[in-house]
C-alpha cells in the first residue's frame, strides 16, 4: 500500500474566544479523518455551509494553521514538523491554493504577471526572466489564456472568471500534486462559472492533479466530484461516492441540503 | 516623467495642494537663501540695534545687533533640517516595528507592542528637560534629534501595525506566500504601498511635532541657543524683553515663518494623502481596492 | 417549482401596472484628478411590473442591475445622472422628478427595500425593536402602544418569534436578521418592494426559508416585488416573470417557466443550459469572453463579441425588444428576423 497523498487523521481544531475573564472554547473542526490516494488523481469535495469548519480544515491542509489534535500528513510527512523555510517551500511546491474571491487573490496595486514570475522563479528551475516568462506562458495556455493577454494588466481590468483562471495558472506553475480550492466559483459570474469548473476536470484528467474542492453548491459538486464529505458544525455527517451520496443522501442534514437546491430537477 | 505629471495634476485640481506647496516653497527658498547670507550666523553686534523693518534690513534688526532677515534664513534652515531628521529616523523605526509586529503576530507582536506602549506613555517634555539638565552642553542638535526620534515613533507604529494586521488576513498575502515570497519581500513589496499614505502624512505631522517641541524647549532655554533656530530666536527676543521694548518684529517674523511651515506642511500632507491612498489611486485607474 | 401560471395572473382583476420604466438611461460621470470617465450602466431599459407579481431581474456583475434599482428607487446621487427616460409608479408618476420630501413620504409606505447584507440595515448598537421604531413609526399614524401591537401582529403573521425584537443585531444569525429585514420592509404593507440580492451570502438552507418567506408575504399582501439577483436558482423558485439584463440593457423577458424551458436569446440560452443539475451528467460549458466594461461597451448589440449567432448587422445596430410569444420578448436580430 503506497503512502497516501494526503492523510487527515482525527484532526480537531479549537479556537479560544474572549478575553481574560470570559473565555469560550469554539470547536471549529471535530475529529475529521479522510485520505486521498496518491496513485489515482481525484476530485474530493467538502460540502458545508458557514460554520461547518470547511475553511479551517482547508487552512490546516495548506499548513497555514496547526490542528489542536490529530495530524495532517502529506506524502507521509507530518505538516507540524515542517519548520524550516526549505521544508515549507518544498511543501508549497506540491500543494497550492485557489481562493474564493478572485478580486482579492491578487494585490490590486500590483500587476498580475508579477505573481506568475515570482512563482516561476521560486519553484522551478527558471533562473532568468526569459525562462520565467516561458514558464508563465505555458501555465496560462493550460488554462486557456496567454501571457500576451495578461502582461501588464491589473486585477480590476479583468473579469472574475479570467482572474480565477490566472490564479489556477499560477498554482500550476510549481507542478503541484494537490490543489486546495476554497469556494473557487462562488464569486464568479454564472456565464463564466462552468469554464472554471470544467478546468478542474481537465486538471485531474490531463495533468493528474488531485483537487480538494470546497463548496456549498451541490449542483457543481455533483458535476465534477469523485468522492464527497458533508460537514456540519465541524463534524463529518456523511461521506462516500459523490454521485451516490448526492442522488440519495442518508443523513438528515444532507437531505435538508438537497431539498434546499433551487434549480429544478428536470 | 511620471512625477512631474503627478505634480501638475495635483496643482491643477487641488487648491489645498497648491496653497500648501506655495507656502512650503516660500519657506524653503528663504532657508536656501541662508547660503548667501552676508552675515555669519553666530556674529553679533554687526549692525545697528533695534532698527524696524525697512531697507537694507528687510525684517529689521535685533537687540543683539543682528540682521533679522538673514538670521531667520539660518534659523528656519536649522529648524527644518532638525524636524526632517527626527521625522525620518522615527519613520524608519515606526515602519519596521509596525509592519513586523502586525505581520508576525503572536508573541513577537506582544513583546514589540509592550515596548511600544511604554514609549507612548513617556511624558515628553519632562524627559527632554531631564536630558538637558543631565547633558547640558553635550546636548547637541544631533543628540536632541536622536532622542526625539526615539520618543516619536511609538504612536505611529501602532497605526502601521493595525494596517499590517488587516493586510495579513487578505487573500493576496496568502497568494504571495504560496508564490514563494519571503516575509521581508511581502512586507516591502505587497504591504508597503498600503502603508505609504499613513507614513507620509505622519512624516509631515511628525515634522510639525518635532519643530513644535524644539521651539518649546528653545524658548525655555533648554537647547543649544547659540546655533540659530526659530525657538532660539524667540528665546533671545524674550531675554531682551522685545515685546516690552517695542521690538515687535523680532518675535513677529519668526512666528510668521513658523506658522507658514506648519500650515504649508499640513496642507501638503492632507492633499497628498488623498492622492497616494490606494483606494483613490485605484479609482483613478478604474478599479476597486 | 412555481405553480403560479399565466392564467392565475390574468384572472386577478388587479392586473394593472404598478411600475413602468421607459427608455431609461443612467450614466456615471466622474472626473478624478483630471481623468473623465462615463460608465453607461443603464442604457435604454423598458419594462413593466404588474400588481401582485414577483418580477425577477437577472444579471451578472457589471450588467447594470444595481444602478437600475437605484434609479428606479430615485436614490440618485452624483456621479450617477439620469440621461433619458422615465419611471412611473402607480402611486407616484414620474418619480425621477419628485422632490425629496415627497419621496420620503413614499418610502416605506408605498415603496420599500430589502437589501443584501442585512447587518447594514440595523443599527448595531440599538435593539431590533428600536430599529423598527426608527424606520417605520413615523409612516404609521398611530400612537406608540398601537404601533407595538401592530409590530407584534406583523411578526406573528410572518412567523417570526417576537422575542427577536429585544435582541441586538449581532445576537441573531444571518438568516434571522434577513427575515427581520423583510419584516421591517413590509410592516407598512407597501405596494412595491425592491429586493436586492436578498439571499446572497446566506447559507443554502437558510436561503430557501428566506425566499419562502418573501413568497408568502407577497401573496398575502398582494404587493409587487422587483427581485434582483444574479442567482437563476432564486428566480426559478420565486419569480413569476423574469427579465435578463446584459451590459445595461434587458435582452429577454418572459414568464419564468417559459424562459427556463424555452430560452431564445443566445445569452439566456447559454445561462440556462450551463446550470448543472443533480442527477444530470451532461457536459456543461462556460461562455467565451467576459461581460463588457460599461465604460467602453461594444457598438451595436453588446453581446455580439461573445454570441455564437452574431451577424454583421449585430455589430452596428442595437436590436429592439420584440414580442415573440405570450408575454415573451427578445432583443436579438438572429432570433426575430
Amino acid at each position: 500500500m503506497t503512502t497516501p497523498l494526503l492523510e487527515v487523521d482525527h484532526v480537531t481544531k479549537d479556537y479560544v474566544r474572549g478575553g481574560l475573564f470570559s473565555r469560550q472554547n469554539v470547536r471549529a473542526v471535530c475529529d475529521v479523518s479522510f485520505q486521498i490516494d496518491s496513485e489515482k488523481p481525484e476530485i474530493f469535495t467538502i460540502i458545508g455551509e458557514s460554520g461547518s469548519g470547511k475553511s479551517t480544515l482547508a487552512s490546516m491542509i495548506l499548513n497555514l494553521n496547526q490542528p489542536s489534535e490529530g495530524t495532517v500528513r502529506f506524502l507521509g510527512n507530518n505538516l507540524s514538523e515542517l519548520r524550516s523555510q526549505e521544508d515549507r517551500t518544498r511543501f508549497m511546491a506540491q500543494v497550492q491554493p485557489i481562493f474564493q474571491n478572485p478580486f482579492e487573490a491578487f494585490n490590486p496595486l500590483k500587476q498580475l504577471d508579477h505573481y506568475l514570475f515570482m512563482t516561476a522563479r521560486r519553484f522551478t528551475q527558471a533562473h532568468d526572466d526569459e525562462t520565467a516568462m516561458r514558464c508563465a506562458d505555458a501555465a496560462l495556455v493550460k488554462v486557456g489564456l496567454s501571457l500576451a493577454e495578461v502582461r501588464g494588466r491589473y486585477a480590476h481590468e479583468l473579469s472574475g472568471g479570467q482572474l480565477q483562471r490566472i490564479a489556477v495558472a499560477r498554482a500550476l506553475i510549481p507542478s503541484p500534486r494537490l490543489i486546495v480550492a476554497d469556494e473557487p466559483v462562488s464569486m464568479v459570474d454564472a456565464s463564466l462559472r462552468m469554464s472554471i469548473v470544467n478546468l478542474f476536470k481537465t486538471l485531474r484528467d490531463d495533468l493528474g492533479i488531485s483537487i480538494i474542492y470546497i463548496t456549498h453548491d451541490l449542483a457543481t459538486a455533483y458535476y465534477i466530484s469523485d468522492r464527497i464529505i458533508i460537514m456540519q458544525h465541524g463534524k463529518v455527517v456523511e461521506a462516500g461516492e459523490a454521485k451516490t451520496v448526492l442522488a440519495n443522501p442518508q443523513h438528515e442534514y444532507s437531505k435538508q441540503l438537497k431539498n434546499a437546491v433551487l434549480i429544478p430537477l428536470i | 516623467m511620471a512625477a512631474l505629471k503627478v505634480l501638475r495634476d495635483l496643482l491643477k485640481t487641488n487648491t489645498e495642494f497648491s496653497i500648501g506647496m506655495a507656502l512650503t516653497v516660500i519657506v524653503l527658498v528663504i532657508a536656501a537663501l541662508s547660503f548667501c547670507s552676508p552675515y555669519p550666523p553666530m556674529d553679533m553686534y554687526v549692525v545697528p540695534l533695534d532698527l524696524p523693518p525697512g531697507w537694507p534690513h528687510l525684517f529689521g534688526t535685533t537687540s543683539r545687533g543682528q540682521d533679522l532677515f538673514w538670521l531667520l534664513t539660518y534659523a528656519i534652515r536649522n529648524t527644518l533640517l532638525f524636524g526632517l531628521s527626527v521625522a525620518l529616523m522615527s519613520r524608519v523605526l515606526a515602519l519596521v516595528v509596525g509592519l513586523f509586529a502586525g505581520y508576525k503576530g503572536g508573541w513577537i507582536d506582544r513583546v514589540l507592542m509592550s515596548i511600544n506602549d511604554t514609549f507612548i506613555v513617556i511624558p515628553l517634555l519632562p524627559i527632554l528637560v531631564l536630558f538637558y539638565f543631565v547633558m547640558r552642553d553635550n546636548l547637541t542638535w544631533g543628540w536632541l534629534a536622536l532622542i526625539m526620534a526615539m520618543l516619536g515613533w511609538a504612536y505611529d507604529a501602532r497605526l502601521i501595525r493595525s494596517i499590517a494586521i488587516s493586510l495579513r488576513n487578505r487573500d493576496f498575502t496568502r497568494t504571495s506566500i504560496f508564490s514563494g515570497m519571503t516575509t521581508r519581500e511581502i512586507l516591502q513589496r505587497e504591504h508597503f504601498p498600503y502603508v505609504l499614505p499613513i507614513v507620509f502624512s505622519t512624516t509631515l505631522n511628525n515634522i510639525n511635532w518635532s519643530i513644535g517641541l524644539e521651539v518649546t524647549l528653545a524658548v525655555l532655554g533648554f537647547t543649544d541657543i547659540n546655533t540659530p533656530s526659530i525657538g532660539g530666536l524667540i528665546y533671545w527676543a524674550n531675554q531682551h524683553t522685545a515685546m516690552v521694548a517695542g521690538v515687535w518684529w523680532w518675535i513677529a517674523f519668526p512666528v510668521l515663518l513658523l506658522v507658514m511651515v506648519f500650515i504649508g506642511l499640513y496642507l501638503l500632507a492632507v492633499s497628498m494623502n488623498e492622492y497616494i491612498d490606494p483606494r483613490s489611486r485605484l479609482n483613478r485607474m478604474g478599479g476597486a481596492a | 417549482m412555481r405553480s403560479k401560471d399565466l392564467n392565475s395572473i390574468k384572472s386577478d382583476h388587479q392586473s394593472d401596472t404598478v411600475l413602468s420604466v421607459q427608455g431609461l438611461k443612467a450614466y456615471y460621470r466622474t472626473t478624478h484628478f483630471g481623468v473623465n470617465r462615463e460608465v453607461k450602466a443603464v442604457d435604454g431599459v423598458d419594462f413593466q411590473v404588474q400588481r401582485n407579481e414577483i418580477y425577477g431581474l437577472a444579471g451578472e456583475s457589471s450588467s447594470g442591475k444595481t444602478t437600475l434599482i437605484k434609479t428606479i428607487a430615485a436614490a440618485l446621487k452624483p456621479p450617477l445622472e439620469i440621461i433619458a427616460g422615465r419611471v412611473d409608479f402607480a402611486f407616484a408618476p414620474d418619480i425621477l422628478k419628485m422632490q425629496s420630501s415627497d419621496l420620503d413620504d413614499l418610502r416605506w409606505r408605498h415603496l420599500s427595500y430589502i437589501v443584501q447584507g442585512s447587518m447594514s440595515v440595523f443599527n448595531p448598537v440599538r435593539r431590533i425593536r428600536q430599529s423598527f421604531v426608527d424606520f417605520a413609526f413615523r409612516h404609521i399614524n398611530k400612537s406608540r402602544p398601537e404601533f407595538d401591537k401592530l409590530l407584534d401582529a406583523h411578526l406573528a403573521r410572518v412567523k417570526l418569534d417576537p422575542g427577536i425584537l429585544n435582541a441586538y443585531p449581532h445576537e441573531l444569525s444571518g438568516g434571522m436578521r434577513q427575515r427581520a429585514t423583510i419584516a421591517l420592509a413590509t410592516i407598512c404593507r407597501p405596494d412595491f418592494i425592491i429586493a436586492d440580492e436578498p439571499t446572497t451570502a446566506l447559507d443554502v438552507i437558510v436561503q430557501k426559508n428566506v425566499l419562502d418567506m418573501i413568497k408568502e408575504i407577497q401573496k398575502e399582501m398582494r404587493s409587487s416585488v422587483l427581485l434582483v439577483t444574479h442567482d437563476l436558482g432564486v428566480h426559478a423558485h420565486v419569480a413569476d416573470r423574469l427579465g435578463i439584463m446584459y451590459a445595461g440593457r434587458i435582452v429577454e423577458e418572459g414568464p419564468t417557466q417559459t424562459l427556463f424551458r424555452n430560452p431564445r436569446h443566445p445569452y439566456t440560452t447559454h445561462l440556462i443550459s450551463s446550470l448543472p443539475r443533480i442527477g444530470d451528467d451532461t457536459m456543461r460549458k462556460g461562455l467565451e469572453g467576459a461581460p463588457p466594461s460599461l465604460a467602453s461597451p461594444p457598438n451595436g448589440c453588446r453581446f455580439h463579441p461573445r454570441c455564437p449567432l452574431a451577424m454583421e448587422r449585430c455589430r452596428h445596430e442595437v436590436p429592439a425588444m420584440t414580442t415573440i410569444g405570450t408575454e415573451h420578448r427578445v432583443a436579438c436580430f438572429a432570433i426575430t428576423t
